[in-house]
C-alpha cells in the first residue's frame, strides 16, 4: 500500500480522535473534578444528539449554529441532575455511584426507544458529504468541522478553568473538597456547575457528532467506554488531556485497522488503557494524585 | 430449626435467621411441583443471579474491590467446557476442573496487575472492564470455537435427565442451580467467618491500616479475586449448557457483567443475603412489570425497563446499603454481615 | 401436557377472566382462533428489526381472512434482544395459553425459544434465523421458513452469476467487506467453502472484517478503495452500509458494484437516510416474488397501513411464518400441538410470496426449497433484477458514480 494510503488513514485518525476527544470532554470534566463515575455519558450525549435531530427537522437550523444554544440546554438539564439527584451520592462507594448512572442510562435509553422508535435519524446538511483534497489526502469536511469545535470547546474550556475565578474554584473542590468547604465555597453548587458544564460539553459534542453518525437509541455504551479509555489516557480533568487522548486513540485503532483486521482494532484502545493505568495512572497530562 | 447439622453449616447466624432460610429453602424444593415452566425458568434466571452476585460479591463485598468485568470468568467458564464437551465429549463437571483454574488464573493475572500497580477504586473497576472487553473481541475472532458465528452444543433429547452431561430437562437444571446457590451460600458463609474474612474486613474498611498491623493485603486480596473468579466460572458452565448456544457478543457482553452486579447493589453489598435477595428483587421485578403492562393491555417495547429503571433508582437512592440491611433490621435479624 | 398448574397467580386469573368474557368460544379447543405467539426483539439493540418484522404480524389478519384461512390470535412476546429474555417469554407465551410460536429473527434467542418449543411439544415456526444448526437437532416441533447460512451464501453466488450474465458484465476482482458478528462469519466461512466450487468469475483482492458496533469505517474504506478493486462484495448491516456509502462519497470512490449479500443496503432507513445516494447497490437476499399474487397483496396491505415502508425480507417472511401456521391449523382442525406440527410437516403451500416453488419442509423442518433474490436500489424502490422468472427490472450497471448525483 503506498503512501498515500497510510497518510490518509493517519489524517483520518487523528480527526476522528479529535472528534472523540470532544466527546470525552464533558466526561473529562465530571469525572475529573465532581469524581462521578458517569457511566450514562454516551446516553447523555444520545439525548443531545435527539434535540440536534428534532430541531433540524423542524427548525432547519445546522448543527454549527445550533451548537450553543444545545449546549446551553444541556447545560441546565445538567445542572437539574447534578443538584436534585446526583449530589448526595459523591461521597457515596463507587458501586452505589454506578448503579444510580446505569439506572438513569436504562430510563433514558428506553425512553429515547418509546419518543423516537428504533429507527436511525440523522441530520442531512449541504455539505454532510464535502471532503477537501489536499494533495493525496482526500479529508472528511464534517470531521473537520467537528475537529475544529473539539479544539474552540477545549480552549474556552482551559482557559475558564485557568483564569476565571468560578473556574479556579471548582478546581479548588476537586483538589481538596474538605479545604473548599473549610474555605467557604458553595461546594454543593459548584459541583452542580461543573456538571452543568460537563453536560454542555456533551451537549456540544452530540451537536456536531450528528454531522458524522446517526442517533440510535442504543448508541449510547459504546461511546460510554470510549469516552472513559480517553480520558483516563489524556488524564482526567485535563482539558489538552482529553484531545490528546482522543487522538492517540483515533490514531492507534486507524493504525491498527490498516495493519491488522480492522474488527480487532478497539483491542488496541484497551491495551492503551491497561497500559496507561498500569504505568501513569494519572494519564498523559494529569497531575500524579496524592 | 434445631437441626445441629444445618447449624453447623452455617455458623454464626442467628436463630432467626435460620429459621428464615430454612423455610425459603423448603419451598424452593417443593416448588417444582407447583409451579408452572414459566415460574421454573424464572427461578432459574433467579438462582443464576443469586449466584454469581454470591461470587462477586466476595471479591467486592467482602474485599473491596469494584469489578464490572466479572462476565469474563463466566465466559471462560462456558467457552472452556463448551470446547471440551464438544470436542472430546468431555463430562462438564470434569470440564470445570479445567475451566476454574483457567478463570482464576485469569484473575490472578487481573489482580497481579491491579494490585501491583497501585490500580484501585473505579480504576480497577476501569481495568476489569478492559479485560472483558479484551476477552471479548479476542473470543469473536476465535476460530477454534467458532469466533463470532458462535459455538453451539448438540441438544439432546429430553426423555431422559443425564446430570453427567447436563443434558435434561428444566426441571434438572433448577435443582442444578439451586444447590449450587445453597453451595454458594455455605462458602461464603464459611469465607466471612474464617481468618481470611476478618482480613478482608479490614483490607475492605481501610488498607493502610490493615497493611500497618501486619496483614499481607497484597496476598488476600488476590485469594478474593481469584476465588470470587473461579465460582463465577460455574456459572458460564451452567449458561452454556442450559441455553446451549454461545456468542462472544453476548456472553462476555458489558452488559452481561452489569446485570450480575445489580442484584449484590441492590440486596447489600458485603452482605451474605444481600445479592440472594437483590436476585429475587430484581428478576421478580422485571417479571411482575411484563405482566402488569400486558394485562393493562399496555404493548410498548422499552415501557417495561423504564419502569425497572425506576424501581432501580428510588432503591439506590432511598435504601443506599441495599435492601437487606434495612430488611434484616425490619425482621429483627442481627448478625455481624449477615 | 407436562405439568399441571396448580397454582395460578393472580395475574392468571385476570388473564383468564378477561379471555372467558372477551371471547367465550376460545375456551372451546376445537374452533376458534389459534393462538399464535410472535417473539420478536421489539426493544434492546435490534429493536429496529424486530419492529419491522412486527409490521408483517400486522397487516397479516386481513390477508389470511381473504384467503379463507382461520383467524389467528396473536400474543406478542418481547425478546428484548436478550436470550434470557426470549427463553423466559416463551415459556411464559405458552403458560398463557400459546399453541403455536413465531419468531425470533435472532440466532440465539431463536435457539433458545426452539429449546423450550421441543421441550413443550408445541410446534415453533421461525420467521427469520440463519444458523444451520438449530434445524440439525433433530427436533420434531421445529420449523423454519427461512435460509440457512449456507443457503444464502449459495444463493447468494448463483444470484450473483445471473446478474452478471444478464447485465452482461462482471466484476475481476472485489474486496470483500464483511462485519464481524454471527452472521458476517458464517458468510465468511461459507463463502471459503462455496466459492470454488460455483466458479465465480471475480478474485477476492483482500478481506476486511469490522466490528458490528463500528461508528466509524473511514479506515476500512480507505483500505479497500486501496485494493482498487472492480466491486464491493459486502455482508454488513444497516449501520455499516450507511457508514460505507457515506465515506465512498467523501473518499471519492465509486466501486462498479456493491454486491451486498444479507440485510442492510435496502432497508428504508438507507434509502430514506441517503436519498439520491442509495441508489444502485444489489442485494442478493431471500425476497418475495414480485410476479406472485400474494406479494401484490402483501405489498398492497402494507402501502395503506404503513405509506412509504418498501415490503421487504422482514415482512414477508414473517408473515408467512402466520400463513404456515394458519394453514397447518385449517388442516389439522384442532389446537392439539402434535396435530399441528404434524400439518405444518405435510405443509405445502405454492400460493406464496417467497422466491421458490413454495413452502414446504423436509425431514429436518427445514424449507430447503427457498431460492435466493437479487434487487437493486434504484429512485427509492427495490426492482427485483434476478431469478429470471421473479423479475420485474433490468439490473444497471455500472452503478452511477456518487461524485455526480445531484
Amino acid at each position: 500500500m503506498g503512501v498515500d494510503v497510510y497518510l490518509n488513514v493517519a489524517v483520518a485518525g487523528v480527526l476522528t480522535g479529535l472528534v472523540y476527544g470532544l466527546m470525552a470532554l464533558g466526561l473529562s470534566v465530571i469525572f475529573g473534578v465532581v469524581r462521578i463515575v458517569n457511566f450514562a455519558h454516551g446516553e447523555m450525549m444520545s439525548v443531545a444528539m435527539y434535540i440536534a435531530v428534532v430541531l433540524f427537522s423542524t427548525l432547519h437550523l445546522d448543527p454549527l449554529i445550533m451548537l450553543v444554544p444545545i449546549a446551553a440546554v444541556m447545560f441546565v438539564l445538567g445542572y437539574a441532575l447534578q443538584a436534585g439527584l446526583i449530589n448526595p451520592f459523591i461521597t457515596r462507594p463507587e458501586h452505589s455511584q454506578f448503579l444510580l448512572v446505569v439506572a438513569l442510562a436504562i430510563i433514558i435509553v428506553n425512553a429515547l426507544l418509546i419518543i423516537f422508535g428504533p429507527d436511525a435519524r440523522s441530520v442531512q446538511t449541504s455539505y454532510a458529504y464535502d471532503s477537501f483534497e489536499l494533495g493525496p489526502v482526500i479529508v472528511d469536511a464534517s470531521k473537520c468541522y467537528a475537529a475544529a469545535a473539539a479544539i474552540v470547546v477545549s480552549a474556552v474550556l482551559f482557559v475558564f478553568f485557568r483564569s476565571t475565578l468560578i473556574g479556579k474554584a471548582i478546581r479548588a473542590c476537586a483538589d481538596n473538597y474538605t479545604g473548599a468547604l473549610v474555605v467557604g465555597l458553595n461546594v454543593k453548587h459548584l459541583y452542580a456547575l461543573t456538571f452543568a458544564i460537563g453536560a454542555a460539553c456533551v451537549g456540544a459534542a452530540g451537536t456536531m457528532m450528528t454531522l458524522i453518525t446517526d442517533v440510535t437509541p442504543a448508541l449510547g455504551p459504546g461511546y460510554t467506554l470510549l469516552a472513559f479509555v480517553i480520558v483516563i489516557t489524556g488524564g482526567l480533568g485535563s482539558m489538552p488531556g482529553a484531545l490528546i487522548g482522543g487522538v492517540l486513540i483515533g490514531l492507534t485503532e486507524a493504525v491498527a485497522g490498516l495493519l491488522f483486521t480492522p474488527s480487532a482494532k478497539s483491542m488496541f484502545a484497551f491495551g492503551i488503557l491497561v497500559i496507561v493505568l498500569l504505568f501513569r495512572p494519572q494519564g498523559i497530562l494529569g497531575r500524579r494524585l496524592t | 430449626m434445631k437441626n445441629i447439622a444445618i447449624t453447623r453449616l452455617a455458623p454464626g447466624l442467628s436463630r432467626r435467621a435460620m429459621v428464615l432460610l430454612a423455610v425459603l429453602l423448603a419451598a424452593l424444593l417443593i416448588a417444582p411441583w407447583f409451579v408452572g415452566d414459566y415460574l421454573i425458568t424464572v427461578l432459574i434466571v433467579i438462582f443464576y443471579l443469586a449466584f454469581t452476585g454470591q461470587a462477586w460479591n466476595i471479591m467486592m463485598g467482602f474485599a473491596g474491590q469494584l469489578s464490572l468485568g466479572h462476565a469474563i470468568y463466566a465466559g471462560l467458564g462456558a467457552y472452556v467446557t463448551a470446547a471440551l464437551f464438544t470436542r472430546f465429549g468431555l463430562s462438564p463437571w470434569l470440564g470445570l476442573l479445567v475451566a476454574m483454574p483457567i478463570a482464576a488464573a485469569c484473575g490472578a493475572i487481573i489482580g497481579f496487575l491491579a494490585f501491583r500497580f497501585g490500580v484501585a477504586g473505579v480504576y480497577f473497576a476501569i481495568l476489569t472492564i478492559a479485560f472483558a472487553e479484551f476477552a471479548r473481541i479476542g473470543f469473536d475472532h476465535l476460530t477454534i470455537v467458532n469466533a463470532s458465528a458462535g459455538l453451539f452444543l448438540p441438544v439432546a433429547q429430553y426423555s431422559h435427565n443425564d446430570l453427567w452431561r447436563l443434558r435434561g430437562n428444566p426441571t434438572m437444571f433448577y435443582y442444578v442451580m439451586l444447590a449450587a446457590t445453597a453451595a454458594a451460600f455455605v462458602l461464603c458463609n464459611a469465607l466471612l467467618r474464617s481468618r481470611m474474612g476478618y482480613f478482608w474486613l479490614a483490607i475492605r474498611e481501610d488498607e493502610q491500616a490493615a497493611l500497618a498491623a501486619g496483614i499481607n493485603t497484597f496476598r488476600y486480596k488476590m485469594y478474593a479475586v481469584m476465588i470470587s473468579a473461579a465460582v463465577t466460572s460455574f456459572a458460564g458452565v451452567f449458561y452454556a449448557f442450559f441455553y446451549n448456544n454461545l456468542f462472544p457478543e453476548q456472553v462476555f457482553n458489558i452488559s452481561r457483567s452489569i446485570e450480575m452486579i445489580l442484584g449484590p447493589i441492590i440486596g447489600g453489598v458485603g452482605t451474605l443475603f444481600g445479592p440472594i435477595l437483590g436476585a429475587f428483587v430484581l428478576t421478580g421485578l422485571a417479571e411482575s412489570v411484563t405482566s402488569a403492562l400486558a394485562a393493562f393491555g399496555v404493548d410498548l417495547p422499552g415501557a417495561k425497563q423504564i419502569f425497572y429503571g425506576i424501581c432501580l433508582l428510588i432503591v439506590v437512592v432511598a435504601l443506599p446499603e441495599g435492601i437487606w440491611p434495612w430488611l434484616a433490621s425490619r425482621l429483627g435479624i442481627k448478625g455481624r454481615s449477615s | 401436557m407436562n405439568r399441571t398448574c396448580m397454582f395460578l397467580s393472580r395475574r392468571q386469573l385476570l388473564a383468564t377472566a378477561a379471555a372467558t368474557i372477551a371471547a367465550p368460544a376460545v375456551l372451546r379447543a376445537q374452533s376458534g382462533p389459534l393462538k399464535v405467539g410472535v417473539l420478536l426483539p421489539r426493544s434492546g439493540y435490534e429493536a429496529g428489526i424486530g419492529q419491522d418484522c412486527q409490521r408483517g404480524v400486522d397487516i397479516a389478519a386481513g390477508i389470511l381472512k381473504s384467503l379463507g384461512l382461520p383467524e389467528l390470535s396473536i400474543m406478542n412476546g418481547d425478546t428484548e434482544s436478550n436470550v434470557d429474555t426470549a427463553r423466559e417469554h416463551a415459556e411464559k407465551l405458552i403458560s398463557d395459553g400459546a399453541q403455536l410460536l413465531v419468531g425470533t429473527f435472532d440466532s440465539g434467542q431463536t435457539t433458545a425459544v426452539a429449546q423450550v418449543a421441543e421441550q413443550k411439544g408445541i410446534p415453533f415456526v421461525i420467521n427469520i434465523a440463519g444458523a444451520p444448526d438449530i434445524t440439525e437437532q433433530g427436533y420434531k416441533f421445529v420449523f423454519r421458513n427461512f435460509p440457512t447460512a449456507p443457503m444464502l451464501v449459495r444463493d447468494g453466488f448463483l444470484e450473483q452469476k445471473e446478474v452478471f450474465e444478464i447485465a452482461g458484465n462482471a466484476p475481476k476482482t472485489v474486496v470483500f467487506m464483511r462485519v464481524n458478528d454471527t452472521f458476517g462469519t458464517a458468510m465468511s466461512k461459507g463463502f471459503a467453502a462455496v466459492m470454488p466450487k460455483v466458479g465465480m468469475p471475480y478474485t477476492i483482492a483482500d478481506e476486511i472484517s469490522y466490528d458490528p458496533a463500528a461508528r466509524d469505517l473511514s479506515v476500512e474504506v480507505t483500505k479497500a478503495k486501496a485494493t482498487n478493486a472492480d466491486a464491493i462484495l459486502v455482508v454488513g448491516r444497516l449501520n455499516d452500509a450507511m457508514l460505507i456509502t457515506r465515506e465512498l462519497v467523501k473518499q471519492r470512490w465509486t466501486p462498479q458494484a456493491i454486491l451486498s449479500v444479507g440485510p442492510g443496503w435496502y432497508e428504508d432507513q438507507y434509502i430514506k437516510t441517503l436519498g439520491k445516494l442509495s441508489d444502485g447497490p444489489m442485494s442478493f437476499v431471500p425476497w418475495y416474488d414480485p410476479n406472485k399474487k400474494l406479494s401484490k397483496m402483501l405489498n398492497d396491505a402494507l402501502a395503506k397501513a404503513y405509506p412509504g415502508v418498501n415490503l421487504n425480507t422482514n415482512h414477508v417472511y414473517t408473515f408467512e411464518a402466520l400463513l404456515v401456521a394458519a394453514d397447518a391449523y385449517k388442516r389439522a382442525g384442532s389446537t392439539d400441538p402434535k396435530a399441528l406440527a404434524d400439518a405444518i410437516r405435510t405443509t405445502n403451500i405454492t400460493d406464496n410470496s417467497s422466491i421458490g416453488p413454495g413452502i414446504s419442509f423436509n425431514a429436518k423442518g427445514q424449507n430447503d426449497k427457498i431460492i435466493g433474490g437479487a434487487i437493486q436500489n434504484r429512485g427509492g424502490k427495490l426492482i427485483t433484477i434476478a431469478p429470471k422468472g421473479a423479475a420485474n427490472g433490468k439490473p444497471i450497471w455500472p452503478m452511477p458514480s456518487y461524485q455526480n448525483r445531484a
